[in-house]
């Protein structure tokens, strides 16, 4: 009975069309359509609000008035599904990349995007990354063979739409201003020294770092890599992963202490 | 093996890696202190009270008692509204 009074409260909590629930009464009357509306609408701006700190950059693009619509709308019909609110709205991306009245913006579902692996990066479990000098030990026999393993925190966002330049502007890190150069923009988010780093990267580092975290070889990442880009310089974009905290290891076959 | 890829380039890319990682990092990441009083509700990289789980868990900006890792000697010299940050927990008003 318990269980039944429950659902029916919440199910009607998201369903406007839907009536109070029989069983809710209030000390002053027997069916609180006031009350239950004000609890029905808190429900939903907390959520609404919860999606706008989780999409800050997201929400200033759109404006305030535009990604309160948006995300109620989100709210309505994507209840949470996971008591921690920090998970809210990983399926937000999705929603917005459907939402009519935002066609008119057609990078801003991977804005979304960007800004949910960040929030990832975030809250991704700490381990420190690979010293870049491990790749001295490694010798050229066994380039071809390695593997990656990469830190929680390191993910690629591809974009056809100049996205890091978009968000740059709209974080407060460039001065806003039009965008001469509109081109596609690939993001490689990390998370060195516990702060969330975006950088862009080259459409030809994203290739061979999704390579590589897909568990490719050195050898075969690099093959793709190549064929997107016949110029591309594997040693200058192996130096600077080493940099970039996105590793915590190398694997050798054999392995690098034999 | 691959394709594209000959023994020869992943050796000298081996190389070209190895050399830029000598070379002095233009920009090295500088060393960093926490900050108290500093951090925007939902930001604080850690200490935000018992009984929370740390990071992103401040309930109010520029919570006293919730720390952001800066630049070491930034600090002090940032104003909020309370205040400058902190480099213990302190009392902000509530």
């Amino acid at each position: 009975m318990m269980s039944i009074t429950q659902s029916r409260f919440a199910e009607a909590l998201l369903d406007r069309t839907r009536p109070v629930p029989a069983e809710v009464t209030s000390w002053t009357s027997s069916e609180p359509v006031r009350r239950y509306g004000v609890y029905r609408n808190n429900v939903a701006s907390g959520l609404a609000r919860a999606l706008a700190a989780r999409f800050p950059v997201t929400e200033k693009i759109v404006g305030e008035e535009f990604f309160t619509a948006m995300a109620r709308d989100f709210v309505l019909t994507h209840p949470p599904t996971s008591p921690v609110l920090l998970h809210y709205g990983a399926d937000f991306t999705g929603f917005v990349a459907d939402f009519v009245p935002a066609a008119s913006l057609p990078y801003l579902p991977d804005i979304v995007r960007l800004e949910d692996a960040q929030i990832r990066a975030y809250h991704a479990r700490d381990i420190a990354p690979i010293a870049p000098d491990v790749l001295m030990r490694i010798t050229s026999e066994r380039m071809s063979g390695l593997s990656f393993r990469f830190h929680p925190a390191a993910s690629i966002v591809r974009s056809a739409f100049p996205i890091v330049t978009i968000w740059s502007m709209n974080a407060g890190l460039l001065p806003l201003a039009p965008i001469e150069d509109w081109r596609a923009e690939d993001a490689l988010v990390t998370r060195p020294e516990l702060s969330v780093v975006t950088r862009q990267i080259s459409p030809g580092s994203a290739i061979l770092l999704l390579a590589l975290m897909r568990d490719a070889t050195l050898g075969e990442a690099f093959d793709e890599a190549l064929q997107a880009d016949p110029d591309f310089d594997l040693g200058r974009n192996l130096a600077e992963l080493m940099r970039s905290g996105a590793l915590v290891d190398i694997v050798a076959e054999p392995s690098l202490e034999a | 093996m691959a394709a594209f890829v000959s023994k020869a380039m992943l050796a000298a890319s081996l190389a070209t890696a190895v050399t830029l990682l000598n070379m002095p990092q233009a920009s090295a990441a500088g060393e960093r202190e926490k900050c108290y009083g500093v951090a925007l509700k939902g930001q604080n990289d850690c200490a935000a009270g018992p009984g929370t789980t740390c990071a992103g868990t401040s309930k109010v900006d520029y919570q006293g008692n919730a720390w952001k890792l800066v630049p070491k000697g930034t600090c002090v010299t940032m104003q909020t509204p309370f205040g400058p940050g902190s480099l213990e927990p302190i009392t902000r008003p509530s």
